[in-house]
């Protein structure tokens, strides 16, 4: 099946800037990407479901001139579930904003130090380093 | 057999009720279970000994050719009968062991009696796999057993260590039992009538087997994790560490043995790796002061002459192995149990602080001479019988290894003069009379109850009287012996004759009573010699080396930025696909448009998607974003889809707002972060996903080659959901189960976000005092203005459209099984409505409106969609079936319902839900927030 080359290249414009705003770090900016890049899939469910056609009632037109009903069904879904998301993205924003006082996202505090334990060739926080021997394990606390 | 198996699991989940209700006594009760087992198998004596053997057949997982086979023979029996019935004596034993208070007692009594299952299920199991599953349960209980007292890091360590190095082995046993499986058969009977054909796939299976049995059976090695397990309380050392688990790789070496004696490097590990730990083994226990560590040590020797034993594959020694398998269960769990005995009525296992327990204990005493003199081979103990046997079957050897047999015995030999000195340290150390440094003798106080000595004596006892029953035992294991090559053997008996095998004990005796004697010499050298093999220390550096490289990879890979790892992402997908796409470019067709106007329409939405990526004005941004989102609309009503373009255009527009309503707090331009430097490089990624994602498209809508499912849905839509709105009908009915997953990810957002907003409280925990007068004194620079922002006109206009905006909405709902609308646009019809109220009149007006709790719409519209999805079960239907009832109302007329359409109220007032939680988080309780703000700057 031949595809529409125009509708193709809309969604790749879209998905391709999505991504551009995908790469910041304002949680407000990758949150637009994100619609952005929804928007661009939704077209390409389109594109992918076959030509245009009439719109899929029964009764109003012979079932071989209608679009194809199936994407257009996940799609419609995926567009209430993205409004749900960018809720639930902008909260987090709004949140981050609120404690901080920028919708930034930070690098995580955790790998920040295992990088600092790599540099210093370091073990892990819960590596026992104790060697001796555990012939000397017992079963009653020697300390108590 | 089965019931036997699974009443083990039965009494292990009631055990922690039990202990409640009766304490330590509960390990009585606890007993009964493998001691019913143990006389089962006794009552099977006369079958085994006929050669036969029991099965029962359990089917699993047909699929996977797993199955809870289990089968019976003489060398299944044998170790079936020294699990079960040392299991029921050291419950029987622990009922006086523990102090009657102990608080993990629950926990021990459980994890005991599921461990006698797992290995008896280990045992009788006629299925590698669930061989495989027996064995890693009894790593995991060992674990859980060592580790009774986590208070010191020693334990800790030495459960891990245990778990860690079995486990290893374990893993690599799966490989090598898989290989096996594959290539005969996963039931070990078939397998052993049915051997895999000799091939280096074999030997690798065998040596990965090998590894599995030496490393549980610790072998030198891996030995070190035994001595550490001794943390354990004393009942486990003797019923794990000594009588099974530790015997389970001898189980396995002398299953196969019958088809691997013979394999490359089969006899070269288990005789050389077995023969090196019965040294190293006896070396290192003839310096330990701890009477339980000599034990310890004196165990690994041991587990290395049966390794051997078990390993060389004759018909002398398997029976030899048979017969020291038993003599050592007797023996050396006789031996722990005493020193459990003397650790708890003297408080000590320091040979240098017990003194003259011979006296004070006759009892005991005696006791620990009967299984010393088995272990140290001394006749008429069984021990001697065993051992016997052994060296008869080593000078055999040389039939099969050649002049590597006489090296064979002189190893065997040597180990059994450093057995009888360590045999004769322990008794001495436990039980002679001593003299303190300053030279005046003492005797260690002793007090123990008699009940706990039960245990020891019959297994003590047992030791003896087996000595003169060679004969029979002899007939019992035979049935085993016989599957193995070699010669027929002589039975096992005490006097043989003047035979050779009788001379090396007596040699054996005699030095090794020497080496006791000279035992101050020893314990120098001892210290002057380093250990050869440290492998504890290589286990350590083994860890330490892992953990590095564990920290340097996580240090690589998680960088622990947002914007590198979907970068990271984004490269895969461009590398991977992307690639794979373009070379399948050149057989894909396109054309250039359906209508004209979708590239009028794509070429507006182009220039807004570009101009949204490049502006840092947050809400410029966000308004390109709503022209694309309004394209892609006009875009979806060309394509003929109007439902989508419709529920676009409400999304568009809620999510328009409800941008400008979380920005509208942020700073109005977002900061140039990611650095300048790599704008490129980011753009040109993101252009290579935007024309990896073109790409796929084109070949996935080129890859349709079949008749779409979807060219029937008009039909059926019509006739089995009784709507016209193909789509609505996809949606309520023949895609219902979808709808309902996304419904529910809806409510899950929707709760995220009204909590995301309303933990005020943890929010004043977290915030320090100097953050929020700053965030105050901005938001009051924000908002310059009067409190009162509100206009008149849209006021009244709003509360003038109002109910005709809620009117659409239902209508929308009701219509869209036929016409375009349904559950989706309507919610979104009244969300609409409420967000514009709340614009309009702010977030007082909005309560007053809608007083009902979002949270109330959200649940009460799952619980209906859910309804609706299970009552067609009630008339006989399946899940979501759709039905249809044509009745008449008075002045409305003719009605014409379909069921489809309570699922879709469902979605609808799940919408509304949304929208609500939505308008009162984002906006009325933003709003509260900045007021609170507010006054809290005009009060400073």
């Amino acid at each position: 099946m031949s595809a529409n080359l125009t509708l193709i290249l809309v969604a790749g414009v879209l998905v391709a800037t999505g991504v551009h705003l995908i790469f910041e770090r304002a949680l407000s900016r990758v949150i637009l990407g994100i619609v952005l890049a929804s928007n661009g899939v939704g077209v390409l469910y389109l594109a992918a479901g076959g030509a245009a056609g009439g719109a899929p009632f029964v009764g109003a037109r012979p079932a071989e001139e209608m679009s194809d009903p199936l994407p257009q069904a996940m799609v419609l879904t995926a567009i209430v579930i993205s409004l749900a998301s960018v809720a639930f993205v902008l909260s987090l924003a709004y949140r981050q904003w609120r404690l901080t006082g920028s919708d930034d996202v930070p690098d995580d505090a955790e790998d920040e130090l295992i990088r600092s334990l790599a540099q210093a060739d370091q073990t892990s926080s819960t590596y026992d380093p104790e060697t001796e021997s555990t012939s000397l394990a017992d079963e009653e606390d020697a300390t108590a | 057999m089965t019931a036997l198996l699974i009443a083990h699991f039965v009494a292990a989940a009631a055990a922690p009720a039990l202990t409640r209700v009766m304490g330590r006594r509960a390990f009585l009760l606890l007993a009964l279970v493998p001691a019913a087992a143990f006389v089962w198998l006794l009552a099977q004596t006369p079958s085994i000994k006929a050669g036969q053997s029991l099965t029962a057949d359990v089917p699993w997982v047909p699929s996977l050719e797993m199955s809870f086979d289990l089968r019976v023979g003489a060398l299944q029996w044998a170790l079936g009968l020294i699990v079960t019935g040392i299991g029921a004596l050291v419950l029987l034993y622990c009922a006086w062991y523990f102090k009657a208070d102990d608080p993990s007692l629950w926990r021990f009594s459980s994890v005991f009696t599921a461990f006698a299952g797992a290995m008896l299920g280990l045992v009788v199991s006629d299925n590698l796999l669930a061989l495989y599953v027996f064995w890693e349960l009894t790593s995991v209980f060992s674990y859980t057993l060592i580790g009774h007292n986590p208070v010191r890091s020693a334990n800790r360590r030495a459960a891990s260590q245990a778990l860690l190095v079995t486990t290893l082995g374990g893993l690599a046993m799966l490989v090598g039992l898989i290989i096996l499986g594959q290539k005969s058969s996963y039931r070990i009977s078939d397998l052993l009538a049915h051997p895999p054909a000799a091939g280096a796939l074999t030997t690798t299976a065998m040596v990965l087997i090998l590894l599995g049995a030496l490393t549980k059976s610790a072998q030198v090695p891996f030995h070190f994790w035994l001595p550490g397990a001794m943390a354990a309380p004393t009942p486990v050392s003797a019923y794990l560490h000594a009588a099974s688990m530790v015997k389970a790789g001898v189980y396995l070496i002398a299953l196969l043995s019958p088809i691997a004696a013979t394999t490359p490097g089969w006899r070269a590990l288990t005789l050389g790796l077995g023969g090196i730990t019965m040294l190293v083994g006896g070396w290192r226990a003839l310096r330990q002061s701890d009477i339980k560590l000599i034990l310890a040590f004196g165990t690994v020797s041991q587990l290395g002459f049966l390794t051997a034993m078990a390993g060389l594959g004759t018909k002398a020694a398997a029976l030899a192995a048979l017969a020291l398998v038993s003599a050592h269960a007797l023996f050396k769990a006789t031996l722990f149990l005493v020193v459990g005995i003397i650790d708890k009525a003297t408080g000590t296992r320091d040979l240098t602080a017990l003194s003259n327990l011979a006296r004070s204990a006759p009892v005991l005493a005696v006791t620990a001479l009967l299984a010393g003199a088995s272990m140290a081979g001394i006749p008429p103990l069984f021990g001697f019988v065993a051992k016997e046997a052994a060296l008869a079957a080593a000078l055999e050897a040389h039939t099969e290894i050649g002049s590597l047999g006489y090296v064979f015995t002189a190893v065997i030999v040597l180990g059994s003069v450093l057995t009888v000195a360590y045999t004769a340290r322990f008794l001495w150390g436990a039980f002679a009379p001593k003299r303190t440094p300053s030279g005046a003798s003492f005797t260690t106080p002793y007090a123990v109850s008699t009940p706990i000595l039960i245990a020891p004596v019959l297994l003590g006892g047992l030791g003896l009287i087996a000595g003169f029953t060679g004969k029979h035992i002899t007939a019992w294991f035979t049935p085993y012996a016989v599957t193995l090559a070699g010669p027929e053997p002589d039975y096992l008996a005490l006097w043989h004759g003047l035979t050779p095998a009788l001379g090396l004990s007596a040699i054996a005796i005699a030095a090794g009573l020497g080496l006791f004697a000279v035992r101050d010499l020893v314990t120098a050298t001892q210290e002057r010699v380093p250990a050869l093999i440290d492998s504890e220390a290589g286990y350590n550096r083994v860890l330490r080396t892992l953990d590095r490289f564990a920290v340097e990879t996580t240090a690589l890979a998680q960088r622990g930025s947002l914007p590198g790892y979907a970068a990271t992402i984004f490269c895969v997908v461009v590398a991977g696909p992307g690639i794979v796409a373009l070379l399948a470019l050149p057989r894909a067709r396109v054309y250039a448009w359906d209508e004209i106007t979708q590239p009028v329409v794509g070429v507006l939405i182009a220039v807004a998607a570009i101009g949204a990526a490049r502006t840092r004005d947050r809400l410029q941004s966000v308004f390109l974003v709503g022209v694309t989102g309004y394209g892609v609309a006009l875009l979806f009503l060309i394509h003929g889809a109007p439902d989508l373009a419709l529920t676009q255009t409400l999304v568009e527009t809620v999510s328009l707002v409800v941008f400008v309503l979380v920005l509208r707090n942020l700073p109005p331009v977002a900061r140039r972060r990611p650095l300048h430097r790599s704008r490129y490089w980011r753009a040109a990624l993101a252009g290579a996903v935007g024309a990896t994602v073109s790409l796929v498209t084109i070949l996935a809508a080129n890859a349709r080659v079949a008749q779409p499912v979807s060219v029937r849905f008009p039909q059926e839509a019509y006739a089995f959901g009784h709507g016209r709105n193909v789509v609505n009908v996809t949606l309520v009915d023949i895609r219902a189960w979808d709808t309902l997953g996304e419904i529910s990810v809806v409510v899950a957002a929707a709760t995220g976000v009204a909590s995301l907003v309303f933990v005020r409280m943890r929010e004043a925990e977290e915030l320090r005092p100097s953050r929020r007068r700053a965030a105050a004194i901005a938001a009051a620079q924000r908002n310059p203005g009067p409190p009162e922002r509100r206009s008149v006109i849209l006021e009244v206009t709003t509360r003038l459209l109002f109910h005709a905006m809620i009117a659409l909405s239902v209508y929308l709902m009701f219509a869209g099984h036929n016409q375009p609308g349904g559950g989706f646009a309507g919610g979104l019809a009244a969300g609409l409505a409420l967000l514009v109220r709340y614009l309009a009149g702010g977030r007082f007006e909005l309560d007053r409106t809608a007083p009902v709790d979002a949270g109330v719409l959200l649940g009460g519209g799952l619980a209906v969609a859910l309804a609706s999805a299970v009552a067609p079960l009630f008339f006989g239907g399946t899940i979501l079936e759709s039905a249809v009832y044509d009745f008449s109302l008075p002045v409305y007329g003719d009605v014409h319902f379909v069921t489809p359409l309570v699922f879709d109220a469902g979605v609808y007032l799940i919408v509304i839900g949304l929208a609500l939680d939505i308008v009162r988080s984002l906006g009325g309780g933003i709003d509260a927030q900045r007021e609170s703000d507010e006054r809290e700057a005009a009060a400073l």
